[in-house]
C-alpha cells in the first residue's frame, strides 16, 4: 500500500514540477508547483515526517506560493515575451546557450542516478530506540539548535526590511 | 506489483527534481518563473534531507529541511522585490533584458 502511495505521490510529484517549467504562463506555473509542493507533502508522510508534511503546506503552498500569486497578479505578465531583440549578441543571450542549459541539466539527472546506482540498496528499517516524533523534533530544535533558530529570526527580520525597501517606489 | 520505495528511490526522485528544477533556471526567460525553479531545487534538497532522516532514525535533518524552508521564504520576499523593482524599471519581466552591468 504504501509503495503504491509513493509511486502515485512521485509520478504528480515530477509531472507537476515538468510542467512547471515548461509553463509559458507564470500563473499556471504558481498553481502547479502548489499541487507538486502537495505530494511531497504526501511523501513526507509517508517518511513518518507529519511535522515537516504539515509544514510544507502551510508555509509553501500557504504562505510563499500566495506571495508568488500576489506578485504575478500584481505584475499582470501573463505569457513570456518572444525570442528576438536582435541588436543584443545571440550568443551570450539566444537560445543556443539555454538549450544547452538544458542538455546540461539531463547531464546532471543521468549523473546524479548513475551515481546513485552504485551504492547498495538500502531499505527503510526502524532503527531501535529512535523517537522521530515532533516532541523530539521540538527538543532538539529548541535546545540544541536555540541559536540557529534565533539567528532564523534576525534573517527573516532582515529580509522583510529588505523587500519592503527595495519594492519601495523610488519618488 | 510496485517495488516498495527505499532510500535509495527517495534519492534518485530527489535527483530528477532537482534537475528539473535546473533545466527550468536555463529554458525559461521570465524572473518569476526562475524563482520557482529554484524552489523546486529547493524541495528536491529537502526530500533528501527528510529521507535520509528516516533511514537514519534522527531528527536533524527534518530541522535543516525546517531551515531551509525558513531561508527559502526570505529568498522569496528579496527576490520578488527585486523582481517588482526591476519590473518597475523596464516593463519586462525576460532576464536579457537586464544586462547593463555585462557589458
Amino acid at each position: 500500500m504504501d509503495a503504491l502511495f509513493f509511486w502515485f505521490f512521485a509520478l504528480v510529484a515530477i509531472v507537476s514540477s515538468v510542467l512547471v517549467v515548461g509553463q509559458r504562463n507564470p500563473m499556471y506555473s504558481v498553481l502547479l508547483l502548489i499541487v507538486s509542493f502537495a505530494a511531497l507533502s504526501g511523501l513526507y508522510v509517508l517518511l513518518n515526517a507529519p511535522f515537516m508534511a504539515v509544514l510544507q503546506i502551510i508555509v509553501y503552498a500557504g504562505a510563499i506560493m500566495v506571495l508568488f500569486l500576489f506578485v504575478v497578479m500584481l505584475l499582470n505578465v501573463t505569457s513570456e515575451e518572444e525570442e528576438g531583440n536582435e541588436s543584443k549578441p545571440r550568443f551570450v543571450i539566444g537560445p543556443g546557450p539555454r538549450r544547452f542549459g538544458a542538455v546540461l541539466a539531463v547531464v546532471l539527472a543521468v549523473q546524479l542516478i548513475w551515481a546513485l546506482r552504485t551504492i547498495a540498496d538500502a531499505p527503510f528499517v526502524d532503527a531501535a530506540g529512535s523517537d522521530t516524533s515532533v516532541r523530539a523534533i521540538g527538543l532538539r530544535l529548541f535546545r540544541d539548535y536555540a541559536f540557529a533558530f534565533e539567528a532564523t529570526s534576525i534573517l527573516i527580520l532582515v529580509a522583510m526590511v529588505g523587500a519592503v525597501i527595495i519594492a519601495r517606489k523610488e519618488r | 506489483m510496485l517495488p516498495e520505495p527505499s532510500l535509495n528511490t527517495y534519492l534518485a526522485l530527489s535527483a530528477v527534481l532537482f534537475s528539473i528544477g535546473t533545466a527550468g533556471v536555463f529554458l525559461r526567460r521570465n524572473l518569476i518563473t526562475i524563482l520557482l525553479s529554484v524552489e523546486v531545487m529547493l524541495n528536491a534538497v529537502n526530500l533528501t534531507f527528510v529521507a535520509v532522516d528516516r533511514f537514519l532514525g534522527t531528527v536533524d535533518g527534518q530541522i535543516i529541511a525546517f531551515f531551509v524552508i525558513t531561508v527559502a521564504a526570505a529568498e522569496a520576499a528579496v527576490g520578488l522585490a527585486i523582481v517588482i523593482a526591476l519590473f518597475r524599471h523596464r516593463q519586462t519581466l525576460t532576464p536579457d533584458a537586464f544586462t547593463t552591468l555585462k557589458w
